[in-house]
């Protein structure tokens, strides 16, 4: 500040050499820069840090216990009368089909692994899933001609056995367990030598029911899966039209008056609501009030489109706002309505950024959970295949994020490993999706 | 405000296309435009000039009712194409659009083919019976517009591939393929290079037969060059209008005066 007054001569400074104050602007720029990186890296090490967490718990869901053996389909047993009638042959319940495959199991053992301290057809039942004897009894339904046979199956081994082999269960673990003894670890060792129990991978994790507290061998995501593609068709057949109409409505028709900018600052503040609002709101309104049916795709459906919709307003009307005003002079300019300017001109430009809001909408929606806690689909056991699109839409039914609450809260460990697994599946649709956008937007992104 | 005798005897002579009446323009509570008489006649380049926010764009944008976009826009007086005020309730700005076309400042193409920027207009007012129809239309437009022979290759192209110049000559296709009647012209050339401007220049002198061209510029050489009639706007005051010589070389309001000479704006 003195300096201007001052009429002495300035002291020649030399280009090469740093002054202080440079000295400490850089240093200070430095300084940020050093933050930026740290930040950023902290970022990058706490996301290595979850996906190997994720995959480390989670891929084990996508192997599974399985245990080959032949089984002898006793005539006497599933077929009485011997006629292969479909009616009769149904009348057996599972129950008729536990001892064969038990006597199968055991039969092994005293082939494979001579002198082991099992002793009884009935004590192999600590090996063997329970839903194995169902699963025996679908395919001798569909097969009848298989009876009086000897068929090789796959059936799924315990849970306890499969924890085995993954190292969840140990033989200190299980000292006070009384489903398993250590005996049945000794037999599980040599017939896993043999190749008769062997870690396959596991398809019905992905497309299977989910199934009851004492059977994690046996759940699956896929019937969750269902629930949450029927639910993510009810938002975006909704939500697109919906969403985008309104943009436009009020991006490009709607005055600009206190009404529209208090839609507007609602809009922008309906993206903040906490998604369990949603949830209960939907509750009231679709269930209590309309009478929609409990824990339905539908109704799931409804409320991640109220969840979704202003997201997608706010990036729809962003994307139409960043289209140059020039390209709607141009249009009017020429004698086309502000429709035909809106639909000819406007629209395809913001489409990417469209396209984009929705599918990271939709990923949003699918992600949620706390919305479904109300409206039932929660706690729901995902265990039939909906057996139409209606059925799809209406029966009950679970989501993915929805189900893998559900596993992480049941109290058998397998079911731990299972909902790790439901993540990755999850996260492999949400990426699937984030690609998607990223794709539309790089190839339909236009300049001008 | 013509105190000469001369001028107002010219301009009721010739064949007059617009005439604006005690023309008033506010934004919210700004006047914009106070109280402009003029009238624009056929067949005829007309240049609008003055200094920077002095209203000629403003009301060159009301002669086709662009100015109906903006919300806070207010429009007073009378403003007639032959004869039928564009300000009456039962006129619809879309057809009156069709009639008055319009050139931007900016080269405002259609990120579409060079063919379908052209055919965008004729396609919307259905001027085009089928197919051949339209591709003789686009090929009129072109020509008319002085780009034919550089574009006539590559016809589906992107518009926006073209340089400034191609693209400001692209846009006076396109609104001549509408069969407008009245071309406006908001600073064609602001964006262009002296030789894209020269170019621009000839075009509109060629349009001049067919149309009666309206064109807001910022510079005095470029409407002394095109024009016939000049107005000299100034905040918001038509200054003076009358024939382009007349205006810049004898010109009879000491601000047109001032400005023609560089003393203001």
């Amino acid at each position: 500040m003195t300096d201007a007054t001052n009429n002495t001569p300035k002291a020649k400074t030399s280009l090469l050499t740093v002054s202080p104050r440079v000295k400490k602007r850089n240093a200070q720029e430095a300084r940020f820069k050093a933050y930026g990186i740290a930040a950023v890296a902290t970022g990058l090490v706490f996301l290595v840090i979850l996906l190997s967490t994720i995959l480390y718990n989670g891929v084990g869901a996508f192997q599974q216990t399985f245990i080959t053996v032949p089984i002898y389909l006793d005539e006497a047993k599933l077929d009485k009368n011997g006629n292969r009638d479909i009616e009769e042959i149904k009348k057996v319940s599972t129950f008729g089909y536990t001892p064969l495959i038990q006597d199968a199991i055991f039969a092994a053992i005293e082939e494979k692994a001579p002198g082991s301290e099992i002793t009884s057809a009935k004590d192999t039942k600590a090996l063997i899933s329970a839903s194995a004897a169902a699963q025996i009894r679908d395919v001798v339904i569909a097969n009848p001609d298989m009876i009086g046979k000897s068929v090789e199956f796959r059936i799924l081994a315990a849970s306890r056995v499969d924890g085995y082999l993954k190292g969840r269960v140990t033989r200190d673990s299980i000292a006070r367990d009384k489903n398993i003894d250590a005996k049945h670890l000794d037999v599980v060792d040599t017939l896993r030598s043999k190749g008769i129990v062997k870690r396959e991978f596991n398809m019905a994790f992905i497309t299977g029911a989910d199934a009851s507290e004492s059977r994690p061998e046996q759940a699956g995501i896929g019937v969750s899966m269902l629930g949450s593609l029927f639910m993510m068709l009810v938002v975006l057949v909704l939500s697109l039209p919906i969403g985008v109409a309104a943009s436009i409505y009020l991006e490009e028709f709607a005055p600009q008056n206190k009404w529209t900018d208090l839609i507007e600052v609602n809009i922008s503040n309906l993206a903040a609501v906490p998604s369990i609002v949603f949830g209960i709101l939907g509750l009231a309104v679709f269930i209590q009030f309309a009478g929609l049916p409990q824990s339905a795709p539908l109704v799931g459906g409804l409320v991640l489109t109220l969840m979704t919709l202003p997201t997608i307003i706010i990036s729809t009307r962003a994307s139409l706002k960043s289209v140059p005003p020039s390209i709607r002079d141009a249009a009017l300019g020429l004698g086309a309505s502000k429709m035909q300017s809106v639909f000819h001109h406007v629209l395809p430009l913001a489409m990417p950024g469209i396209l984009t809001g929705t599918i990271i909408g939709l990923a949003q929606a699918l992600g949620e959970t706390a919305p479904l806690l109300l409206i039932g689909m929660v706690g729901y056991i995902a265990s039939n295949y909906p057996s139409g699109p209606i059925s799809g839409f209406m029966d009950p039914n679970s989501a993915m994020p929805a189900q893998i609450y559900e596993w992480a809260k049941r109290a058998d460990p397998a079911y731990y490993e299972r909902a790790w697994g439901g993540i990755i599946i999850l996260l492999v649709f949400l990426i699937t999706m984030n690609i998607i956008a990223i794709i539309l937007r790089r190839r339909f992104e236009r300049r001008w | 405000m013509y105190d000469n005798p001369n001028l107002e005897r010219k301009v009721a002579q010739a064949e007059s296309k617009i005439s604006a009446r005690n023309v008033q323009v506010f934004y919210g509570d700004t006047h914009a435009i106070k109280d402009v008489n003029v009238e624009i006649e056929a067949r005829t380049v007309t240049a609008f000039i003055g200094p920077s926010g002095c209203g000629k764009s403003t009301f060159l944008r009301c002669l086709n009712r662009m100015n109906d976009t903006i919300d806070i826009c207010r429009v007073e007086g009378d403003i007639e194409l032959d004869g039928e005020n564009i300000y009456d309730k039962r006129v619809d700005p879309v057809q009156l659009r069709a009639k008055v076309g319009m050139v931007f400042q900016k080269p405002n193409p259609f990120p579409k083919s060079i063919y379908d920027n052209i055919a965008y207009g004729p396609r919307i007012h259905g001027l085009a019976k089928n197919k051949a129809d339209l591709d003789d239309i686009v090929e009129k437009a072109l020509r008319r517009g002085a780009i034919w022979n550089e574009v006539k290759d590559r016809l589906h192209a992107p518009g926006t591939g073209l340089s400034g110049g191609q693209q400001q000559r692209l846009c006076i296709a396109r609104a001549v393929a509408t069969e407008p009647e009245v071309l406006l012209m908001d600073e064609p050339c602001s964006a262009l290079d002296p030789i894209a401007t020269s170019q621009v220049e000839e075009l509109i002198d060629e349009l001049r037969d067919q149309y009666s061209v309206v064109i807001v510029t910022h510079s005095m050489q470029q409407a002394a060059r095109v024009s016939q009639k000049t107005a000299f706007f100034h905040l918001g005051n038509l200054v003076e209008y009358g024939d382009t010589d007349q205006i810049f070389t004898n010109p009879h309001d000491p601000r047109t005066e001032a400005y023609i000479t560089g003393r203001i704006g």
